[in-house]
């Protein structure tokens, strides 16, 4: 029997960008929050991801340079039809990036702007994620093997709606975080945050997900849903576990924002998320580019998925042991000592 | 107003790339010289080394991080501007770029946090254990990202199928014949560089007469790198050359300014390249060296650029000179170690103040002489992008010419940003220098960091 290696490596690029959006979501989330906090606080929440954020981004890395690899079709199409959100969520990343180090050396109005450049930076990193989900969810145009859309085709309500439920989502990732890193008054701080942004989480991701069934007619089908009105009962019954496992996951972070273990909230948003992404993963498959490309079309040559195969094979359990082991290590409650 | 998307993709990339080389060049010196000075200190126990170490750990920090944002630029480059490259080779390049996130990536960022926050948790061994697999980290993905270069430059093991390149050989394609001397030119040069920006600090604090023992442990260190490697690097380079001329004969004729094919070629010391008019203005040359250095024969026929197209030259004027600019700061390298060994041997390093003045001067040398190198080689490769096989004017993005135009100017305007402020902070670190007071960052007890007693907690 031979494998399917452009299955497999669907997969394995599906998991990379979960990984990255569960990871660096908390700590762009972090960011996110910032200006809820007063400075002392900042140093504890900064200090909170401070070990984590770099092996966090790299699963951002691992997604482009992934793409590339397995799909180099679809990251030659997706690359120039995001052009601006790319170029805008880099050059936040970058701010972001630097100011954890260059917080610590400002002076005054130097630790101030790094601040703001940190917290900003994050928001604005978030925002251009959605709007890259949300342009690549409604559609790319392709003709023969290249982007043949516009330069703003990514801006649209959709769009829009796609970037305010991520960065909501990242602001509830980094607030669950929160709770399980920090102690005391911020510690109250970040279950109050938990327990309003859940109800706008859930009120986004309902929004969007009722949107996404009106951007393609393939979606809708996917959903056992017809525009001519008939409905497939059995189509819907083997895709709603997605939504009722969303809903109940939802119940739990608002609960255990109240009361509960310090890592429930995150572990529970988390449940969220991956809910939210096998919804997505439902409504595009096998797309790899909606709604031209499959993953079967965009595939590298056998030879090349082959080699990359042997070395994840070999290295993701490793980097998921080491990975583990540095989470494990700074499992501790922050300080906000790290830097001084 | 017309904008050229291929012109503004080529200078974005030549920019971002720019930027870019300048961290890795010294971190991946500076990462293996951390690893190096915290071993001195778990074999000899001596305080001086963890010192040295936690001193340079924050220039590293500092440096690392804008190696690392700007690092996740350039994985999107390719598939934001040379999307028509990405698609055609990504069944060869896609798998060497794949494992370097694999295999070093992912390996740096995590033990990254241990070696900057993880001293208390983990004890001086795990420790150390954490800074080399940083520093091995920065050399496997030299070497990940020299063999994907050096397959551009010189492209084998592949197959060409609908149009697509596909790898017949993986063995072929990574040990690519330019790749083993491209890699220990690069590896090289970025210790050389590390080794010259110690030096050049030492320097600066024995100018400024605040010599501890850090300071002179950190210049014989230093002295002995550059005395070791740079004669080495003239051979290493020299080796790169070679093979240069045999597959890229018109990359070698641009850079040595050899308009026709002839017998006992020159070596031109300088020139004026004049590519319209195929010649060179104010020649000042040495007969017959130029055959002598790349065949080991003065009298040997070597191609100049008439044996080419007009279409299929390199610019010759930026490579001309990046060659020497790159070249003749490797020459003053070499003077600098024999001479600094020198005034070593006879315990005269702290004396010399022409020395310390020219070790200081010559600081930055080794981060030109990258930019330099890497303009000559990649310049050198035009107008291909896959040597031979790929133009760079086939290979660009189908994007406005207006969005690269954006882009290039906020990308210029955010490095400015950071370049200064990233400049900045760490020569305010390098101003201060090393003393007895060196502390790690601490996680696990607040307020240790700010024990300004200089009392070993």
């Amino acid at each position: 029997m031979s494998l399917d290696l452009p299955l497999i490596w669907a997969g394995l690029i599906a998991t990379a960008v979960a990984l990255y959006v569960l990871l660096d979501g908390f700590d762009l989330g972090v960011g996110i929050l910032f200006p809820f906090a007063t400075p002392k606080e900042r140093d504890v929440m900064i200090d909170a991801i401070a070990p984590v954020w770099d092996g966090n981004e790299t699963w951002l890395v691992l997604g482009g340079g992934g793409l590339f690899a397995a799909f180099p079709l679809a990251y030659a199409i997706i690359m120039p039809a995001m052009y601006l959100p790319i170029g805008i969520m880099l050059t936040a990343l970058i701010f972001r990036g630097v100011a954890f180090e260059f917080r610590a050396h400002g002076r005054k109005s130097g630790r101030k702007w790094w601040t703001f450049a940190f917290s900003a930076g994050s928001l604005v990193a978030a925002i251009a994620q959605g709007l890259v989900l949300g342009g690549f969810v409604q559609g790319i145009t392709v003709e023969g093997r290249a982007f043949a859309g516009g330069s703003f085709d990514w801006l649209s309500p959709y769009g829009l709606l796609i970037a305010a439920g991520l960065t909501t989502g990242y602001a509830l990732l980094g607030a669950g975080w929160l709770v399980f890193k920090a102690e005391a008054e911020l510690q109250a701080k970040a279950r109050r945050w938990v327990q309003r942004l859940i109800i706008a989480v859930s009120a986004l991701m309902a929004a969007v997900s009722i949107a996404t069934l009106f951007v393609n007619p393939e979606i809708t089908a996917r959903w056992g849903i017809s525009l001519t009105g008939g409905f497939d009962l059995m189509q819907f019954l083997v895709v709603s576990p997605a939504p009722l496992i969303a809903a109940v996951a939802a119940i739990g972070v608002f609960v255990f924002a109240r009361k509960g273990p310090d890592l429930a909230p995150y572990l529970a948003s988390v449940g969220l998320y991956l809910a939210g992404f096998a919804g997505l993963a439902i409504s595009l498959f096998p797309n790899v580019v909606p709604f031209d490309i499959t993953y079967e079309d965009a595939a590298a040559h056998d030879s090349a998925l082959g080699l990359l195969l042997v070395g994840t094979v070999v290295m993701l359990p490793i980097i998921l042991a080491y990975t583990g082991y540095v989470y494990w290590l700074f499992r501790g409650k922050a300080t906000g000592a790290s830097y001084h | 107003m017309e904008f050229d998307a291929l012109l503004l993709s080529r200078l974005q990339f030549a920019f971002v790339i720019a930027f870019h080389i300048i961290f890795p060049a010294f971190t991946i010196g500076l990462a293996s010289f951390l690893a190096v000075l915290e071993g001195l200190y778990l074999f000899t126990k001596k305080q001086v080394f963890l010192n040295l170490f936690f001193f340079w750990v924050k220039v590293f920090a500092l440096a690392f991080g804008m190696g690392v944002v700007s690092g996740v630029v350039m994985s999107y480059q390719f598939g934001t501007n040379w999307s028509v490259f990405a698609d055609l080779t990504g069944s060869v390049l896609g798998p060497l770029l794949g494992y370097e996130v694999l295999t070093a990536f992912f390996l740096e960022a995590s033990f990254l946090g241990i070696m900057l926050f993880g001293w208390k948790l983990v004890g001086p061994r795990l420790h150390f254990f954490a800074t080399l697999m940083v520093a091995i980290g920065t050399l496997i993905s030299s070497f990940w990202i020299l063999s994907a270069n050096s397959w551009m430059q010189t492209p084998q093991g592949y197959a060409i199928e609908d149009g697509l390149f596909i790898a017949t050989d993986w063995v072929a394609v990574i040990f690519n014949p330019s790749f083993p001397s491209r890699l220990a030119h690069m590896v090289a040069a970025a210790y050389l560089t590390t080794a010259l920006a110690v030096l050049g600090s030492a320097a600066f604090l024995m100018l400024r007469r605040n010599v501890t023992s850090e300071v002179k442990v950190m210049a014989r260190m230093a002295i002995f790198t550059i005395a070791l490697l740079a004669p080495l690097q003239v051979l290493i380079g020299h080796e790169s050359g070679v093979v240069a001329h045999e597959y890229q004969p018109a990359k070698v004729a641009a850079i040595e300014g050899w308009w026709e094919t002839r017998a006992g070629q020159p070596t031109h010391l300088f020139a004026i390249p004049d590519q319209d008019a195929e010649t060179n203005h104010l020649e000042l040359s040495v007969p017959g060296l130029g055959s002598w250095v790349v065949t080991g024969d003065a009298n040997a026929v070597v191609e100049g650029l008439d044996a080419f197209a007009e279409e299929d030259r390199p610019p010759v004027f930026i490579v001309f000179w990046s060659f020497r600019v790159m070249v003749g700061l490797g020459f003053l390298m070499v003077a600098l170690g024999i001479w600094g060994a020198v005034l070593w041997w006879r315990g005269k390093v702290r004396e010399s103040r022409l020395f310390q003045w020219s070790a200081l001067a010559m600081a930055p040398s080794g981060f030109i002489a990258v930019l330099a190198g890497w303009i000559t080689a990649e310049v050198g490769r035009q107008p291909y992008v896959v040597y031979g096989q790929l133009r760079t004017a086939d290979a660009v993005s189908p994007v406005d010419g207006s969005q690269v135009a954006l882009s290039l100017l906020v990308f210029m305007i955010t490095y400015a940003i950071i370049f200064s402020a990233g400049a900045l902070y760490i020569l305010r670190v390098l101003a201060k220098g090393p003393d007895s007071s060196e502390q790690p960052p601490d996680r696990t007890t607040p307020g240790a960091g700010l024990d300004l007693t200089g009392e070993p907690t």
